[in-house]
């Protein structure tokens, strides 16, 4: 307490610089008065009694310096003071100050950059209150290799009264509805989600009240929480909202919450991140599938664990709990699918995709800012010979060397404050343009945001660098020989062999990290070209891609595309007026599963082969795009055996179907896949209209396309046509000269003018989806390559200056054996040598470690081995050959050293 | 002349609160002169240490200080013993007279008394 006391008395001394000076002064000087006083009643002469009475006091300069550090906090004092003398010092050698700030900045900067990033995606990665407590919770089969295969409602009830969560959710993936009534239909994002949803996240709504138990009543409820955005947009912010309708699907919903602005949903897919509306579902009764353990529901499990249980112990319990299940319901589980259920935290789920890249940019950034320490580092150990006398001087006078490394690593120190700050000053002025660089398939892009916390982080860098990397210069600085600088006066002195070393080590280091990184970005490059040129197998060119999207109401009976007939009238009707557009050639329609790349979470259906014992929740899970006959030929996707679809494939004919070579090879291997039959487990309510679907026969086989992803050839798909199977999630594909800026508007008028209850959007060219689908690895590969050129650029800037610095030192030793008649292109030759020694043995330690680091990111590369010869021999030449350049400037000046005046003036 | 001894390291906090219990107020050299006195002319008190240790105490909290009038009617910094300092003092006397006695009891204890 008393020390505390006293502490903030000293601090707040120190803060308001007031001086208790004045008042020690009169007290000694009234001190002085009264011993003088009392001597010269002791018989004194005046002149005595004052010389006696100031012997007896003592020194009084001593107690004022005793007073003042009882008052003051000698520490902070002297780090003013240091920090003065270092803002002096960098003022005085402003070019070196401005070099070493603007590394610093770059180094500083571009790290903040990607923390920023990190920070928004990784860190945290669920705005919810308690993030560490929600799991994501997958069902899988992994006996018959099925994984995250839906839950059922029995099961759901067992999670919920196991005692291992607080609450335990389902919802739909994102889907779309339309929203009518307005002046131009729109598409919305909503998800069917079970009463708790919302609770389980901790959300609560700015108006109205999120979904209750009441809300939960067997089959769709009529009950719609919308999101803020959708409240101001559609609803111009009505403060009356709550119980308004709201036409979704020509299904009528009433409106009972409106969700904070700042709510976002979570999800993978941007369906889900941009769910506008959230419909309360029972999950059970019509037109629900029966509760059966058997009867899985498409979607995902979000549940709330008790407080305090970690997700591993959570794991154990459920477990027990599965094996338990499994003991009672042997029929409905058996031994062969091995059903297992996986906790996994939430945000697993929503970052899992990126952590990667994210992860390899860091490391990237980190080796950049690495490379920032390293030039600063040598510029210092440069600079010290120049300072020598300096500190020399110091010392003599009696600066102990404790002290002169405080004040060097303040000086340093000040200077990676400033590099940090200016770099954060840079990306906060740049952020907007910055932003435009990141792939907006990356999750949480809107929270990315360069505030406080990344300020912190940046200083927190700037500091933690600045302290590992002044340390040793500082310590290498202050240790001068004292005799030998001072006597040598003005001339220019030899630095100490420890600051030559200490510097070689550094622009090796240098040359080694840059070349890691050159390795890495040359690896990510390859993989990118090589992902670039993959022939996709099919062929994006001139084709558009226009979205709409049918009315699905909860009674069966009020939907007039109901059927794959009904349905058929429109869609021919849309492919006859979509040819007469202009520039038009080709038009084919399919679902959203059938365009290419476009999609990030496709829903795969169960495949029951004919002949082959499975039971619905075990069969392997297929993609199943719905198209219309002439998808194949719009998008050049060969027939390889049989036929495709024709107009005389028709609901009421029997059900075909079209798979390439890849499910042909997997799932009819060495067989003839056509005539063989499948049946897909289709969509709840089909299921409840017919018993069992009927039996689908195989009529062709197409070859594969990389339509799902570039970097995957072959994923089975089998192609259904349209005019058998209604599809709600439409796409019409165009081929031909199309004017990107009005065929969507002219598509819009087309099909509104059969319908105008339909919404058409999200026009697109094939190739933007392609190069979309490319965007985190075109970003990490574009960041990686900019770090790369960046720490090339240093390593340059630092061999440069190193070998500039050794040519100086040498100086007088070249001019001597010039003199001496050496010829000059030796002199040349021996001052590139020193260089090829530094770039051989920085290359050989950079090379060592780019292998680790290659095989590290293994997963990030495609087409390319971690061990790719011509991206390592090509990096080691360019390094060598930049680093060579970069001595050659001061071997140059060495070779043309003027040996009589260069002897003269030393 | 022979050297007066220097007041033994930290006992000299001691004297000034004990000079400011008994006086009451008083300014810096009369707690000097005071102190003297008292040891009969045996302590010097090394002036040097005592303003700045009069500061510590003021920071402590132990004790107070003001301008004021002396009795010749010079202006002088007067301090006093606060509310803290009276305790402090309290408690450092026990411990003193604690440590006094123990080693006194030392001084007196002869071979024959230990069993």
């Amino acid at each position: 307490m008393k020390f505390l006391r006293r502490f903030f008395i000293r601090f707040s001394n120190l803060a308001t610089r007031q001086s208790a000076d004045q008042r020690l002064q009169d007290e000694i000087a009234e001190h002085l008065a009264f011993q003088t006083e009392e001597n010269m009643r002791l018989g004194m002469s005046p002149a005595e009694a004052r010389r006696q009475a100031a012997l007896k006091l003592g020194a009084a300069q001593a107690i004022r310096d005793h007073h003042h550090a009882e008052q003051s906090i000698p520490f902070i004092e002297n780090l003013l003071f240091d920090l003065r003398y270092a803002v002096r010092m960098l003022l005085r050698s402003p070019g070196f100050s401005l070099i070493a700030i603007a590394t610093m900045a770059l180094g500083i900067g571009a790290t903040t950059a990607i923390y920023s990033v990190i920070d928004a995606t990784l860190l945290h990665p669920l705005p919810y209150p308690n993030p560490a407590q929600l799991v994501r919770i997958e069902d899988n089969l992994s006996g018959v290799g099925a994984q995250d295969v839906g839950i059922s409602v029995p099961e759901w009830r067992d999670l919920e009264s196991s005692g291992i969560f607080q609450s335990v959710s389902i919802s739909g993936h994102g889907a779309d509805v339309n929203l009518t009534g307005s002046a131009q239909p729109e598409r919305l994002s909503y998800k069917n989600v079970s009463s708790n949803y919302l609770a389980v996240l901790g959300v609560d709504t700015q108006l109205g009240r999120i979904f209750d138990p009441h809300d939960a009543t067997p089959g769709f409820n009529l009950e719609a929480v919308i999101s803020d955005g959708l409240w101001r947009r559609e609803f111009g912010g009505d403060p009356h909202i709550l119980g308004k309708a709201l036409l979704l699907d020509n299904d009528l919903y009433h409106v009972v919450g409106v969700l904070p602005s700042g709510f976002r949903d979570l999800g993978s897919t941007s369906e889900e991140r941009n769910t506008e509306v959230w419909l309360a579902a029972g999950m059970a009764g019509l037109p629900f599938p029966p509760p059966m353990r058997g009867t899985r529901l498409q979607s995902r499990v979000v549940a709330r664990l008790q407080p305090g249980l970690s997700i591993a112990a959570a794991q154990q319990r459920l477990d027990a709990l599965v094996a338990s299940l499994k003991k009672q319901y042997p029929a409905e589980y058996p031994a062969q699918a091995a059903w297992t259920m996986r906790l996994s935290p939430l945000s697993e789920s929503v970052v899992g995709g990126v952590r990667q890249s994210l992860v390899l940019l860091f490391g990237a950034v980190g080796l950049v800012l690495l490379i920032s320490c390293v030039n600063v580092a040598n510029l210092l150990l440069a600079r010290a010979s120049g300072r020598g006398r300096e500190i020399a001087v110091r010392q003599a006078l009696g600066a102990q060397r404790t002290r002169l490394i405080r004040q060097l690593l303040t000086e340093i120190l000040l200077l990676f404050l400033l590099g940090g700050v200016a770099g954060f000053a840079i990306l906060f002025g740049a952020q907007r343009f910055l932003l435009r660089l990141v792939p907006e398939s990356l999750p949480h892009l809107n929270n990315i945001a360069v505030g406080w916390g990344v300020l912190v982080f940046a200083i927190a860098v700037s500091v933690a660098a600045g302290i590992i990397f002044g340390l040793a210069p500082a310590w290498l600085m202050s240790s001068v020989d004292l005799m030998g600088t001072l006597r040598q006066e003005g001339r220019g002195s030899k630095g100490s062999p420890g600051r030559s070393r200490a510097r070689q080590i550094l622009v090796m280091s240098e040359l080694a990290l840059s070349l890691v990184l050159m390795v890495a970005a040359g690896l990510l490059l390859r993989s990118f070209w090589d992902l670039f040129k993959v022939s996709p197998g099919f062929n994006p060119d001139r084709v558009m891609a226009i979205q709409t999207w049918l009315p699905g109401p909860n009674d069966p009976a009020a939907d007039i595309y109901r059927t794959a007939t009904q349905e058929s009238v429109l869609l021919r009707e849309i492919l006859r007026r979509s040819r007469t557009l202009p520039g038009v050639e080709e038009a084919a329609i399919g679902d959203v599963a059938a365009l290419p790349l476009g999609h990030s979470r496709p829903s795969q259906l169960p495949l029951i082969r004919e002949g082959v014992e499975t039971i619905d929740n075990q069969a392997p899970r297929i993609y199943s795009p719905i198209v219309s006959p002439e998808y194949f030929h719009l998008l050049g996707m060969p027939l390889l055996q049989g036929r495709l679809f024709n107009d005389q494939d028709l609901e009421d004919t029997p059900q075909v179907v079209v798979i390439n070579q890849a499910a042909a090879r997997i799932y009819w291997p060495n067989q003839d896949p056509l005539g063989k039959r499948v049946r897909l487990h289709l969509d709840a309510r089909q299921m409840l209209s017919s018993a069992k679907p009927a039996w689908t026969t195989i009529i062709g086989v197409i070859a594969d396309a990389r339509t799902e992803s570039l970097a995957d050839a072959a994923i089975p798909q089998l192609y259904r046509s349209v005019y058998q199977r209604s599809a709600k999630d439409l796409a019409i594909f165009l081929r031909g000269q199309l004017d990107p800026s009005t065929i969507s508007v002219q598509v819009r008028q087309q099909v509104q003018s059969i319908d105008p209850q339909l919404p058409v959007f999200h026009a697109e060219t094939l190739d933007d989806v392609l190069s979309t689908s490319l965007s985190v690895r075109r970003f990490s590969m574009e960041m990686v390559a900019l770090f790369a050129a960046t720490a090339l650029l240093l390593a340059g800037l630092g061999i440069y200056g190193t070998i500039s610095y050794v040519v100086n030192e040498q100086r007088r030793e070249i001019a001597i054996r010039l003199a001496l008649g050496a010829q000059r292109a030796n002199i040349l030759k021996m001052v590139l040598r020193q260089g090829l020694r530094l770039v051989a043995a920085g290359a050989g330690v950079g090379l060592v470690a780019a292998l680790i680091v290659s095989h590290l990111m293994a997963g990030l590369l495609y087409g390319v081995s971690p061990t790719d010869l011509p991206v390592f021999a090509g990096v080691t030449f360019v390094l060598t050959t930049v680093a060579l350049a970069a001595s050659y400037i001061p071997a140059l000046r060495a070779m043309r050293l003027d040996p009589i005046t260069t002897l003269h003036s030393e | 002349m022979k050297e007066k001894p220097d007041v033994l390291q930290g006992t000299l906090a001691l004297m000034v609160l004990k000079t400011l219990d008994v006086l009451g107020t008083q300014h810096g050299w009369g707690i000097a002169r005071r102190i003297e006195q008292i040891s009969g002319d045996l302590l010097a008190v090394n002036q040097g240490t005592l303003y700045p240790l009069l500061l510590k105490l003021e920071h402590e909290g132990s004790i107070a200080s003001e301008w004021g009038a002396s009795e010749n009617n010079r202006r002088a910094r007067f301090y006093r013993l606060t509310g803290a300092g009276r305790k402090q003092l309290q408690a450092e006397t026990r411990d003193w007279e604690q440590t006094a006695a123990i080693i006194a009891r030392f001084f007196k204890v002869k071979a024959e008394d230990l069993p």
